[in-house]
């Protein structure tokens, strides 16, 4: 049933009532909230994946899972992670709600096409799960062929289930960056765009142009499955090794589809909290730029042991050093915004302070995997898969539950409890270095990464990163359960509680319809503390 | 249908735009970007043919050989010719000569349904000589090794193109009805330029696909 309440100043959770009128939406803020909940959802799927894993890893012994269902795991674990929870994230969780708040428009330019993409999503998502009942995949999230040749039903649709995501992951980016383009009210000038817009800027240029790659390579891999066009398959004179070259084509940069807009939340989130202007808007700006185009030119890194030629390990690792660049300008401009800021450590600044120190692990660590003679010893062992969660998991996702505790109050009109939310935090971060610096270590020792059995003196390794895994679930569920009970019993939440500049905290606490009751009139850039103090 | 062109209603602006100018700006940046997602897609796969042209020349020009260039040189006239329709519909909408708008449009609609029934033709005749992708390689006479994996990329390619195609005539049908609910004028004429660019799109595809397919031999 839906209720029409229409009255363009009520607020947007209670402008229509009932069930349907959320599936028939085209509000920006209501389907980012739809995208929030299915992506944290699928989250508690991956990471219930990863623990039950990390269990069975315990000892070298069978604990309770079969070597395959290890497999299978592992796969999903990444498969979910991957393209239902990191690669989507924020753009389409918070961006979709904050992009048009923060430029001060209506909605995004084509509301329909972006509940398009949410369905897109969702029924991504259902053949990523069907899969699980359809047999077991055991490819790795990589696909790389002839893994994925193997006609295996569930095999076949995750691939699908990949392809349809990639799609919705496209229309996003391009909603976003027409908006930023048409859609911006009076003085909101390119550089009074809060940072968090110009990351997702380069976000969408990465999905634009990279995920089209993927996209060709599934269907590709489709095609050899069903009809062995031998395009990937060596034994028709195919190579396999054209198909890691499109997948890193892509997914290279996916990595940073996953990180840069983890960039523009810490952006926001620290120069809240340290009431100050962002040191060096416009290099901070533009480096998220700068890491979009680079990011498109080292896929090859992935590739040193895969029997590229010298020269191209060279070209590649020499353009791998070269991203340290413009992310160490980030890293170090947010360090110069704490110095003398009035730091306020909430819960969200607590987020955004662990970002910072892991991120710098993840950062430099993938500066050691880029020297060709040290990635020759680490490829495939655990120094990798440490590494990367330390980017996707320690960065990304922490970074992502900054900015769902800051912008929080905006979304849902509470307050949450700021005790159970800080003490979850300090869980978070203890239980996620707990759980990865060690596989630094044992990875270094070279520990190979995905094996079901391992040599008996990396259990000690492995107990503590399970132990790591256990602090870090209790952190997760306690901050779900935190904002979870504030929807309940929260204090309603003003306009603006933290006292940020950007336009978002403008709206109403939640906002209207269609965001403003008038258009905004935009006069000064999105950290302007100094002003007010003047 | 009995409506008079001139008794078309005006397009009404969406609640979230300011203006039909922001509204037509928007659709304009969209379209292009997607074209440009379009691109990197079809861009992989020629990447992927040079790749193995320039590896196996021999085998791709013996592959090439087998095609008949003269089925393609039809094929790219009746794609050139319907994308000068496809624009000079985009003038007529501009102008508001509705008649015009959809004399271009079925003009379009024939020649890239002459451009379909040729490609099946070709296709007919390759499953007729065995000459088929991969695994499902039935030919015989051919000497050199590589030469299915030549027609591997010959159908991937021109079936992602004829998709598209297909796409591109949906959109047309679709600009055909529009052209009886709504006037289209200078103001707005929104779904003839979107559809002229995808056009424009599966034009210059087929401008790269024909010299690397027909005309490598």
């Amino acid at each position: 049933m839906i209720a029409h309440v229409h009255h363009e100043n009520i607020n947007y959770l209670k402008a229509s009532r009932g069930f349907m009128s959320w599936l028939v939406t085209v509000d920006h803020k209501r389907i980012g909230m739809m995208y929030l909940a299915s992506i944290l959802l699928f989250f508690i799927a991956g990471g219930t994946f990863a623990f039950l894993f990390r269990m069975e890893l315990w000892s070298p012994l069978k604990e309770f899972l079969t070597p395959d269902q290890y497999n299978q795991f592992f796969t999903l674990h990444g498969v979910i992670m991957v393209f239902l929870v990191v690669v989507p994230g924020i753009p389409a969780a918070l961006g979709n709600f904050l992009v048009p708040l923060q430029i001060g428009a209506k909605d995004l330019a084509f509301p329909k096409l972006n509940i398009t993409s949410l369905y897109l999503y969702w029924i991504g998502a259902l053949l990523a799960l069907y899969s699980i009942v359809a047999g077991q995949a055991d490819q790795g999230w990589t696909m790389y062929a002839p893994y994925s040749l193997s006609r295996n039903p569930a095999v076949l649709w995750m691939l699908v289930a990949a392809f349809i995501l990639g799609f919705s992951s496209i229309l996003t980016g391009l909603n976003f960056i027409v908006t930023m383009h048409n859609m911006r009210a009076p003085g909101m000038t390119w550089y009074r765009m809060p940072l968090f817009l110009w990351a997702l800027y380069a976000t969408a240029i990465m999905q634009i142009f990279a995920t089209p790659v993927l996209a060709i390579t599934l269907l590709l891999l489709l095609m050899e499955n069903f009809f062995s066009i031998g395009i990937f398959d060596p034994a028709l004179g195919g190579d396999p090794l054209l198909m890691q070259h499109f997948f890193w084509f892509y997914s290279h940069p996916a990595v940073y589809i996953i990180v840069v807009p983890a960039f523009g939340v810490a952006s926001e989130v620290i120069a809240a909290f340290s009431k100050k202007e962002i040191f060096g808007y416009r290099f901070v700006a533009y480096s998220s730029v700068a890491i979009a185009i680079i990011g498109f030119l080292v896929w090859g890194h992935h590739m040193f042991v895969a029997g590229q030629s010298e020269l191209a390990d060279s070209i590649f690792s020499f353009l791998t050093f070269f991203t340290a660049v413009p992310s160490a300008i980030k890293v170090f401009n947010w360090t110069a915004t704490l110095y003398k800021g009035s730091i306020e450590l909430r819960t969200p600044m607590l987020y955004a302070l662990q970002f910072l120190f892991n991120f710098t692990i993840g950062g430099l660590t993938g500066i050691i995997l880029a020297i060709l003679s040290v990635d020759i010893h680490l490829h495939d062992t655990y120094f990798v898969v440490s590494h990367f969660h330390y980017v996707a998991m320690g960065s990304t996702m922490v970074a992502f539950i900054a900015g769902i505790h800051y912008w929080w109050p905006k979304m849902t009109g509470r307050m949450y409890n700021e005790f159970w939310g800080k003490l979850a935090s300090h869980l978070v971060f203890i239980g996620f270095n707990v759980t990865f610096f060690v596989q630094l270590v044992m990875g270094s020792h070279g520990s190979p990464r995905r094996y079901y059995n391992y040599l008996p003196e990396f259990q000690i390794h492995h107990q503590v990163s399970t132990v790591g895994v256990v602090i870090l679930a209790v952190g997760l569920f306690l901050a779900l359960i935190n904002l979870l009970v504030s929807l309940k019993t929260g204090a309603p939440a003003p306009i603006n509680p933290w006292g940020a500049k950007t336009l978002e905290w403008t709206a109403e606490t939640p906002p209207v319809l269609y965001n403003f009751t008038e258009t905004p009139m935009v006069t000064h850039g999105p950290y302007a503390f100094e002003t007010e103090k003047a | 249908m009995a409506t008079a062109t001139s008794g078309l209603p005006e397009h009404h602006v969406a609640h979230h735009f300011d203006s039909a100018e922001q509204e037509f700006d928007s659709a304009k940046t969209g379209m292009w970007l997607f074209l440009a997602s379009e691109i990197m897609m079809f861009g992989a796969l020629f990447v992927g043919a040079f790749i193995f042209l320039s590896m196996n020349p021999e085998s791709f020009r013996e592959g090439s050989r087998h095609l008949d260039w003269r089925m393609g040189a039809i094929n790219t006239f009746f794609l050139l010719t319907s994308g000068l329709t496809m624009g000079l519909a985009v003038a007529a909408a501009q102008a508001g000569q509705q008649a015009k708008v959809r004399l271009n449009l079925i003009l379009s609609l024939a020649m890239a349904a002459g451009f379909l029934v040729v490609k099946s033709i070709e296709y007919a005749s390759k499953f007729e000589h065995g000459t088929l992708p991969g695994k499902l390689w039935a030919a015989e006479g051919f000497t050199q090794p590589l030469v299915h994996l030549f027609y591997s990329f010959y159908f991937v390619m021109t079936g992602l193109h004829g998709i598209h195609v297909l796409i591109g005539m949906g959109l047309m049908v679709f600009c055909l009805i529009r052209s009886t609910q709504v006037k289209f004028a200078r103001n707005y004429f929104t779904p003839l330029e979107m559809t002229a660019l995808y056009w424009a799109l599966v034009d210059l595809v087929w401008v790269f696909l024909f010299p690397l397919l027909y005309l490598i031999g």
